[in-house]
């Protein structure tokens, strides 16, 4: 079974290569190959998950790549194991899904066999990062995962919007990245090794303790913050959302965005074993959570909305990552990978009828749209962590996961973030799909059945997917590096109070936008502070823009007057000091031919002269040889 | 009184000075390469004296070598003469400075 399962990465890649090798031929193909190998794909990987269930383990084929001088090799190999599978499963299977719905949503565009191939290339980096045994590989395909990113938000290149965010999301996910692969040469100094197995026994064995440990996991979770967009580097995500709305969708709403939080589990024992790195994850992971809620319920974008949506939630699982709860962070990362990939291909369904970002231009779609509303719905459910939809049991897990590690400050975060959620996916759902229309006229019409399709099969298992809780946790359990899990944290009174907030949230949401006994324009002029922070996003991005022009430029500066004068002026005062040496030095160059031969003989008879002098026994040779008269020619000289 | 070596090495002495006299004060190229002529061929008297003194042919075939590279250097030598001569109409060195700084 394993040996097969290089082929679940392989295939994308191939239909990348074949649609980008046919060229402009294979336009109308493009979209069928890509998604027809992702659907293989996912049957293997599917293949593999029920294996797995009935036989749980962890097994790993690998090849010796380079071999260095020392006994450190790299490797190339896979390791299969609940957690790996569990992510092939969801990447192939969201990764499907928009691909079908791409089919609808992409026509026509001059760009679409780029689309397609990049897509493709996409699933592949993020099924090989997903599949890597060791960390050298890993990191490979995490780059690759964030060029791809880096392609697809800057698909519509023309856009200058687009190029540049494309542009950010690049340099800022760089910063992690670079504490990524320092984590990772770090640990290999220490442990001699880069096989992800390897090292964990040797960080359980205590190989690497004290401040080491907990240096190496901040470090590595300096690349899953970039990745996952968690504070401070979360600016790159709302960013991105200039991209087509599927390419948000999948990468970063389910599977890209999601490599942070796989990375903090696939390295788990390296995190376990510092208690200071973990508490500083949870509580990152908690404010991340809390800031990202509160922008995203005053942004009027609607893929603003869930990308600062993406960035809460991600923050959610950090959060149960810290709390050392893997499992509730995993699920979590599960069931908002198809709820929010719901949501955004729902979202691009409304851009696609009314051909507008903004929420207040639309409204009163629901009729319109009715499929995409119900689906919506489903999701917003699932999001708000409403009883029987999925999100309502992942969020539960993290929450009792919280509560169970002690940390009653996070369990009031997660509870308000919660509260948070509910009213600003409420205030999306309910401006777009309720209410008056909006002034603008449009013909909003239902996207063709490609793209409601996936809808369905998305809002589907977002229903379901959380009924499925104990069985993840026991199968999930059985993955490599998962801490030792015991039974389930329970507590009767937690989820009450999360549904309490979410229900809080809802009916504010409610009133406000559905009702509208209270304005909202009023709610804004009456904390117009409050208001107006939340607006500019707690002004992080301006603070970066300042600390850029004032630190960095300033810095800047110095060091081109430090070039200028300083290193520059070392080479000219050299090089007028050569100019200066020539100068005077060429004057003894007269041109008289006879002056020079002059010289030459009178330097001739100077060596002569001395030679003689230091060696008089030469005049005695001389003297020897020639009759004794030359000899005394020879010493009058 | 046998003519000895001394004799030879005096003449060659005093057909060297008079080649490095004209060298240095000769202002006509032509003039110089004659002087440069006279000092080779002080040389290549020196070098046969001192093979028949030692009665080895060494010295010989250095002044034969010294013919053969006279004979060279003075073909070359004036054909610069006259190059340098249609080029400035004039062999002057005193003038022939346009290479100076």
């Amino acid at each position: 079974m394993i040996a097969h399962v290089w082929l679940i990465p392989a295939l994308p890649l191939l239909a990348a290569i074949l649609v980008s090798a046919g060229g402009r031929r294979s336009a109308r193909l493009a979209g069928s190959i890509t998604a027809g190998a992702v659907f293989f794909s996912l049957i293997m990987a599917l293949n593999v998950l029920t294996g797995l269930i009935s036989a749980p383990g962890v097994e790993q084929v690998s090849m010796v790549w380079l071999r260095s001088a020392g006994n450190l090799s790299m490797e190339l190999g896979m390791l299969v194991d609940p957690l790996s599978v569990i992510m092939l499963v969801i990447v192939c299977f969201i990764s499907l899904m928009v691909q079908i719905y791409s089919l609808g949503y992409m026509a026509g565009d001059q760009g679409i066999v780029r689309y397609f191939s990049f897509m493709s290339f996409f699933t592949f980096s993020m099924l090989g990062l997903v599949l890597a045994n060791n960390l050298i590989t890993l990191y490979m395909f995490w780059e690759l995962v964030g060029l791809s990113s880096y392609l697809l938000i800057g698909f519509w290149y023309h856009k200058p919007e687009a190029a540049d965010a494309a542009k950010k999301a690049f340099i800022v996910t760089r910063f992690g990245d670079l504490g990524l692969l320092i984590g990772i040469l770090v640990l290999a100094y220490f442990l001699n090794t880069f096989n992800i197995l390897e090292v964990g026994e040797a960080v359980k064995g205590g190989q690497l303790t004290g401040h080491w440990s907990t240096m190496v996991a901040l470090l590595i979770f300096a690349g899953a913050a970039g990745k996952s967009a968690q504070f401070p580097l979360h600016v790159w995500l709302p960013d991105a959302m200039e991209g087509p709305t599927p390419v948000s969708a999948l990468i970063h709403a389910a599977t890209m965005v999601a490599a942070g939080v796989f990375l903090v589990a696939r390295l788990f024992p390296v995190f376990a074993a510092s208690e200071t790195a973990l508490m500083i994850i949870a509580y990152l992971g908690g404010f991340t959570a809390l800031l990202a809620a509160t922008i995203a319920c005053v942004q009027n974008d609607i893929k603003r909305i869930l990308a600062y949506s993406t960035v809460s939630q991600l923050g959610y699982m950090m959060m149960a990552l810290g709390c050392r709860d893997y499992i509730a962070g995993m699920f979590h990362l599960t069931t908002h990978a198809v709820f929010k990939a719901l949501l955004f291909l729902a979202a691009g369904s409304v851009i696609h009828a009314v051909h507008t970002n903004d929420i207040r231009q639309m409204g009163g779609l629901g009729p319109a749209l009715k499929i995409t509303a119900a689906t919506m719905l489903v999701a917003a459910l699932a999001l708000g962590g409403i009883p029987p939809f999925s999100g309502f049991f992942s969020k539960d897990a993290i929450l009792m996961g919280i509560w169970a590690a002690g940390r009653m400050d996070l369990l009031m975060v997660g509870i308000v973030t919660a509260g948070l959620t509910t009213f600003y996916i409420f205030r999306l759902w309910l401006v777009v799909f309720t209410g008056r229309p909006a002034e603008k006229k449009y013909q909003a019409h239902e996207s063709p059945w490609v793209m409601i399709l996936p809808l369905l099969v998305l809002a589907l298992l977002a229903l379901s997917l959380g009924w499925l809780g104990e069985n993840f946790r026991h199968f999930l359990s059985a993955s490599w590096g998962a801490p030792s899990v015991g039974e389930a944290p329970h507590h009767r009174l937690i989820p009450m109070f999360a549904l309490l907030a979410s229900l809080a949230g809802f009916g504010w949401a409610y009133l406000v936008y559905f009702q509208k006994t209270i304005s909202a324009a009023l709610l804004a002029r009456k904390f117009a502070a409050t208001y107006k922070l939340l607006k500019h996003k707690y002004y992080i991005d301006e603070i970066y823009i300042f600390l850029v022009r004032q630190g960095m430029f300033m810095l800047s500066r110095g060091l081109a007057w430090f070039d200028r004068y300083v290193v520059d002026g070392m080479v000219n005062r050299i090089g007028e000091f050569c100019r200066l040496a020539g100068k005077g030095t060429r004057r003894l160059q007269v041109g008289r031919l006879q002056a020079y031969l002059l010289a030459f003989f009178l330097g001739l008879v100077v060596i002569m002269v001395s030679v003689l002098m230091t060696h008089p026994e030469i005049l005695e040779i001389i003297r020897s040889y020639v009759c004794p008269a030359t000899g005394r020619v020879v010493a009058m000289l | 009184m046998t003519i000895g070596l001394v004799h030879y090495l005096v003449l060659s002495t005093i057909l060297f000075t008079l080649g490095l006299y004209g060298v240095f004060t000769r202002r006509n190229a032509v003039a110089l390469l004659l002087a440069v002529e006279l000092i080779m061929l002080a040389v290549a008297l020196n070098f046969t004296a001192g093979a028949q003194f030692w009665g080895k042919p060494g010295g010989l075939i250095f002044a034969i070598f010294i013919i053969a590279v006279a004979a060279a250097e003075a073909a070359v030598g004036l054909a610069l003469v006259i190059a340098i001569y249609r080029n400035q109409k004039d062999v002057d060195l005193d003038r022939l400075t346009m290479l100076r700084w």
